[in-house]
């Protein structure tokens, strides 16, 4: 797939992690989502405590486990805001 | 003599040890700088992103929100200083202390009654020593914050904030707690290692600005959950963002005025060593010229008794 999606994970203290993905899965206080390139702009806040996952190009994938967040998608890219973000244990994807 | 060289010789080692610790603590001071203002330089996407993502919300949703709208009538106004914990950094907490003060007496003149809320030791015992009272104090962490604390301090603001709504005239209202109606910070800001400046800004009620955009409609957000829920999520966080915002730029500002306060101690030490060096070398060559006219004085009185005899 030659679309790739921005994805800026920040939290308060620091950026942590910012790049080109494939698809970001997140889970808001509505249910579970996935977004792809060129998804309509969108503002949600994220279930306590969830998962990010952020699906990287060629199958791999990394996931932080983030509290107080929300998640901000427009033209630009996907953006989770988070008061604090942790690697996952369950890092290791599919 | 020799006792005059003594006292200077214990003067100077003395200066000499004041001039370490100094330094060391000018050297600490420096570290402490370029670590504050990483930290604020890190903490700049984030507050980018919540800045972004309010604008969209608040040109989708209705803004009254209690965070948004002043209230009509200002009873209490809340006062947050922040202070350092330690001493040893120039002006650096009274400045704010001062700041702090004549933002008190403009409330106070406005016909609104102050409420304190003071972070950093110094600022408590200020207030402690004059038997003011102060409605919560968080110290410890002045040099060092972290965003934990911020969230402490602004979570029991946001709750007086929201406990002045009902409050009436000569009482609490409703719920029976005291609250404040206006939210106010005094801290320092950083522009540069030789200035920092004490400010008082508001934070609460937040004002909503209607800026014309250049670059066209914002899109059409969807929220998950509805715009006013969100809003209310939202906010609060953004007012501890804003106050971590200032905390780390005051402990940037801190430590600034630390190193700087220590620079001039240790340059005055190293005078002071240089001045004493110089009095403690004159006094030797004072006792030794002493010493030998006393020599050779004897030595002609005795040739000349000798002489007579």
């Amino acid at each position: 797939m030659a679309q790739q999606l921005h994805v800026e994970l920040v939290a308060v203290e620091e950026r942590v992690w910012s790049g080109e993905a494939e698809m970001v899965v997140a889970r808001t206080t509505e249910g579970e989502l996935g977004v792809l390139p060129g998804h309509a702009p969108l503002l949600g806040q994220l279930a306590e405590p969830g998962q990010v996952r952020i699906k990287l190009a060629g199958g791999e994938q990394v996931s932080y486990e983030v509290a107080g967040g929300f998640l901000s998608v427009s033209a630009e890219g996907v953006t989770v805001l988070a008061e604090s973000a942790t690697p996952a244990s369950t890092a290791q994807g599919r | 003599m020799a006792a005059q060289v003594r006292v200077l010789r214990q003067r100077i080692r003395s200066a000499k040890g004041m001039k370490k610790i100094t330094k060391a603590m000018e050297l600490v001071a420096t570290s402490r700088i370029a670590k504050a203002q990483a930290r604020v330089e890190a903490s700049l996407p984030y507050a980018q992103a919540i800045t972004g993502v309010l604008t969209a919300l608040a040109s989708n949703a209705r803004i009254d929100h209690p965070l948004l709208t002043p209230r009509e009538r200002v009873r209490r106004a809340g006062v947050l200083l922040v202070t350092a914990d330690r001493g040893l950094a120039g002006g650096y907490s009274s400045n704010a202390i001062r700041t702090a003060e004549s933002l008190l007496a403009r409330l106070a003149a406005e016909g609104k009654e102050p409420v304190l809320y003071v972070i950093g030791r110094k600022g408590v015992s200020y207030y402690r020593f004059r038997n003011r009272p102060i409605e919560a104090n968080w110290t410890g962490f002045s040099e060092q914050p972290s965003f934990a604390d911020a969230r402490a301090v602004g979570e029991t603001l946001i709750k007086a904030f929201s406990a002045g709504a009902d409050d009436v005239d000569g009482g609490a209202g409703a719920d029976g707690v005291l609250g404040i109606d206006e939210l106010h910070i005094v801290y320092t800001e950083f522009h540069s290692l030789m200035t920092q400046n004490p400010v008082a800004k508001i934070i609460g009620p937040m004002q909503v600005e209607d800026r014309p955009r250049s670059e066209g409609l914002l899109p059409a957000y969807e929220f998950e959950p509805e715009a006013e829920a969100l809003l209310d999520a939202l906010l609060p966080k953004y007012i501890n963002t804003r106050i971590y915002a200032a905390l780390i730029e005051s402990a940037a500002s801190e430590s600034a005025a630390r190193r700087r306060a220590m620079k001039a101690a240790t340059d005055n030490a190293e005078e002071m060593i240089e001045k004493y060096t110089r009095e403690m070398n004159s006094a030797r060559q004072a006792g030794i010229t002493q010493e030998i006219s006393e020599i050779v004085g004897g030595a002609n009185a005795l040739a000349a008794s000798g002489s007579e005899v």
